[in-house]
């Protein structure tokens, strides 16, 4: 059995670092982890896309149509982007953080209304404004670790086993904020 | 200890555990990551050159003095080191030489999507493959073994989902490579003429030891299972089609060239269907397809453009896919732009206000090319926008110079924009280029991969990680 699980968001966000603080989460508790990420481009503003698949052994890097239990989104639009990945009776976890892109800037596009209700109709849809509970930890930049808080509720691995990849991931001086963050997550 | 690692990453813990000692790349995504991580290991010197033909002759350097030696490339930037590397099939070695190229199906982030493939043919270089991170280790100490023992340069190929993906590696120590004594041998090393005609003699008589190693070695091996279908495969196709078909039997293929020839009979012998699942073109295919082994499908079911995925195989097979829903309202798209504060951005938009045809050139220009800024009509390779802009100009006359601009980057000149420049003051071009410094590699995560400025990569390394 693999566990399929995509973190989607915009370049600059901190998905790299969410990826990385769950795939050390699931490598503590043995399983066989795989990531994929695309480099290059996806750092300037880009749509990006991290897959992350644990079981006792995982073959395919990729996440395909279908196939991902949880979406862990950190951008709305990214989410009406990515939700045909999730296959049936997965959850879309979704901060509800709107970042135009090109196209709506330039005016050539809208920028879409109502996706969470549309999504909400389509499947198991958490939304949550993380951009405001990273705030209240103490930084926005604090996203990523409130999305990942976010998460922890809905797998089945010890809380203290994610406060303790926390500490091996993020610098030190940041960890009291982090550990809040995440814990907003959580609770939300 | 078992650590998770990038495909680069472990391309770089396999060159420091077959004892590499002399690192030289340029950059370019997929392949960057490699030569970074490289540079933090003591026991390696590892540097940026400012192309891959510059790369690959410095290694061709370090081989001759004794030592294990590597560079690493994008696959266009093979284009640029072919040179070298062709006649360097035919001096052969001395340290071992392994050289990586990064291919990119899809062209996440490329000009074009050329099968690396064919170089190894052409070259006549033992190729391998690997599929994930620890394959990434193994098969860089296999590449070694192989160069040495076959006295030829050897090349690794990954793809970008290999070298962007992580996988747990278990961490070896470093085996310590003593220099190997250089030797004169001038009718080895001199490829002049009257040695060469001898040397392709070695060269084809190399390929034929190759060719039954092919036959033997543990690069290539069989997972039989279920004999209805017969995948053969290899790299990250392997994973995707384990991933579709768990039950199939496979046969991986390693060593991607030379292949086999009666490991393939014998695996198709055994299955009903024979199945050649690869990305871009179908290089094992047709090699089945000549040595007379029936192909049952291939190219047919796949198509030559992009990657592959569990679904795309899934599907070209008949096999249900599984259900989703997708959103059903237009999503405006998210194209990457240039980097907040990046002095690029004033430029591009002062040269789309004035219409000028710009000929840009590889790097961020490409980004100049897209909305809001619609300001660059042409991009090749990697220093074409000043050879483009002279022929341009001169076909064009005065007039139509005085709206026409080369545009290129400082990374980007360096690399191959200088003998363009010779060319503008030899053939007294009209012809006017801009090169934009903004004192950095920035298009591959912001190496220092240019000469005139800044710390090398060893310094670079350190100081971002």
């Amino acid at each position: 059995m693999t566990t399929s699980i995509m973190i989607v968001g915009v370049g600059g966000q901190g998905t790299l670092l969410a990826s990385k603080l769950l795939g050390n989460v699931l490598i503590a508790q043995g399983y066989d982890v795989k990531l994929s990420e695309v480099h290059g481009m996806s750092q300037r503003g880009g749509s990006v896309v991290t897959y992350v698949k644990y079981g006792d052994k995982v073959y395919s890097p990729i996440v395909d149509q279908g196939e991902a239990d949880y979406i862990l989104s950190f951008e709305i639009l990214e989410s009406a982007r990515w939700i045909s990945y999730l296959k049936e009776g997965g959850v879309l976890l979704t901060n509800t953080q709107k970042t135009w892109p090109m196209p709506v800037i330039t005016g050539a596009m809208e920028y879409p209304e109502g996706i969470v209700e549309k999504l909400s109709a389509m499947a198991d849809v958490q939304a949550v404004d993380a951009l405001k509970l990273a705030e209240q930890a103490g930084s926005p930049k604090a996203v990523n670790v409130v999305l990942i808080g976010v998460l922890s509720r809905r797998m089945d691995i010890p809380e203290e086993a994610w406060l303790k990849a926390i500490e091996e991931t993020v610098p030190a001086k940041f960890l009291e904020l982090n550990k809040k963050a995440f814990r907003l997550g959580r609770e939300a | 200890m078992k650590k998770l690692m990038l495909g680069n990453q472990a391309v770089a813990r396999g060159l420091y555990e077959a004892g590499c000692r002399f690192v030289s790349s340029y950059p370019g995504t997929p392949s960057t990551e490699i030569t970074e991580q490289a540079a933090l290991y003591d026991e390696i010197y590892a540097e940026w050159a400012p192309n891959e033909k510059v790369a690959a002759e410095s290694a061709v350097g370090a081989s001759l003095a004794g030592a294990r030696s590597f560079c690493a490339m994008k696959h266009v930037g093979f284009n640029v080191a072919a040179d070298p590397l062709f006649t360097a099939s035919y001096t052969g070695v001395n340290g071992g030489l392994v050289v990586c190229v990064a291919d990119d199906p899809g062209m996440h982030s490329s000009q074009n999507e050329q099968d690396s493939r064919h170089y190894a043919i052409a070259a006549k270089l033992p190729m391998v493959e690997p599929s994930d991170s620890r394959e990434c280790r193994d098969f860089v100490k296999a590449a070694y073994e192989i160069s040495e023992r076959f006295d030829t340069p050897a090349v690794l190929r990954t793809c970008t989902r290999v070298a962007h993906s992580q996988c747990l590696v278990e961490l070896h120590a470093r085996d310590e490579q003593a220099l190997k004594p250089y030797e004169r041998n001038p009718q080895k090393y001199v490829a002049a003429p009257a040695n060469a005609v001898k040397r392709h003699v070695e060269v084809e008589k190399r390929m034929e030891a190759l060719r039954t190693f092919a036959e033997t070695t543990e690069l290539n091996r069989v997972e039989m299972g279920d004999t209805a279908i017969g995948f053969v495969t290899s790299g990250t196709c392997y994973l995707y089609v384990k991933e579709a078909f768990p039950e199939a039997s496979v046969l991986k293929l390693g060593l991607v060239n030379p292949l086999p020839v009666k490991r393939i009979a014998d695996f198709a012998a055994k299955v009903e269907r024979l199945i050649v699942v690869e990305e871009l073109d179908g290089v094992i295919e047709e090699h089945l397809r000549r040595n007379g082994i029936r192909v049952d499908g291939g190219k047919d079911l796949f198509g030559y453009l992009g990657e592959l995925s569990q679904n795309k195989i899934r599907v070209a097979l008949g096999a249900a896919l599984p259900a989703y829903k997708a959103y059903d309202e237009t999503v405006p798209g998210r194209p990457p732009v240039m980097c907040p504060g990046c002095p690029h951005r004033g430029l591009f938009t002062v040269l789309s206000k004035l219409k000028l045809t710009v000929l840009g050139d590889i790097g961020c220009y490409t980004l100049g090319s897209g909305a809001p800024l619609n300001a660059v009509d042409s991009v090749l390779c990697m220093g074409a926008s000043i050879g483009m802009a002279h022929g341009y100009t001169k076909m064009l006359g005065e007039e139509a110079a005085q709206h026409t601009v080369a545009v290129i980057g400082d990374s980007t000149f360096m690399h191959s924009g200088i003998t363009g420049v010779v060319n503008l003051a030899y053939n007294k071009s009209i012809a006017t280029v801009l090169v934009l410094d903004n004192s950095i590699t920035g298009m591959t995560g912001h190496q220092q991969a240019e000469p005139h400025h800044g710390p090398d990569a060893a310094e670079r390394a350190h100081l971002s990680y």
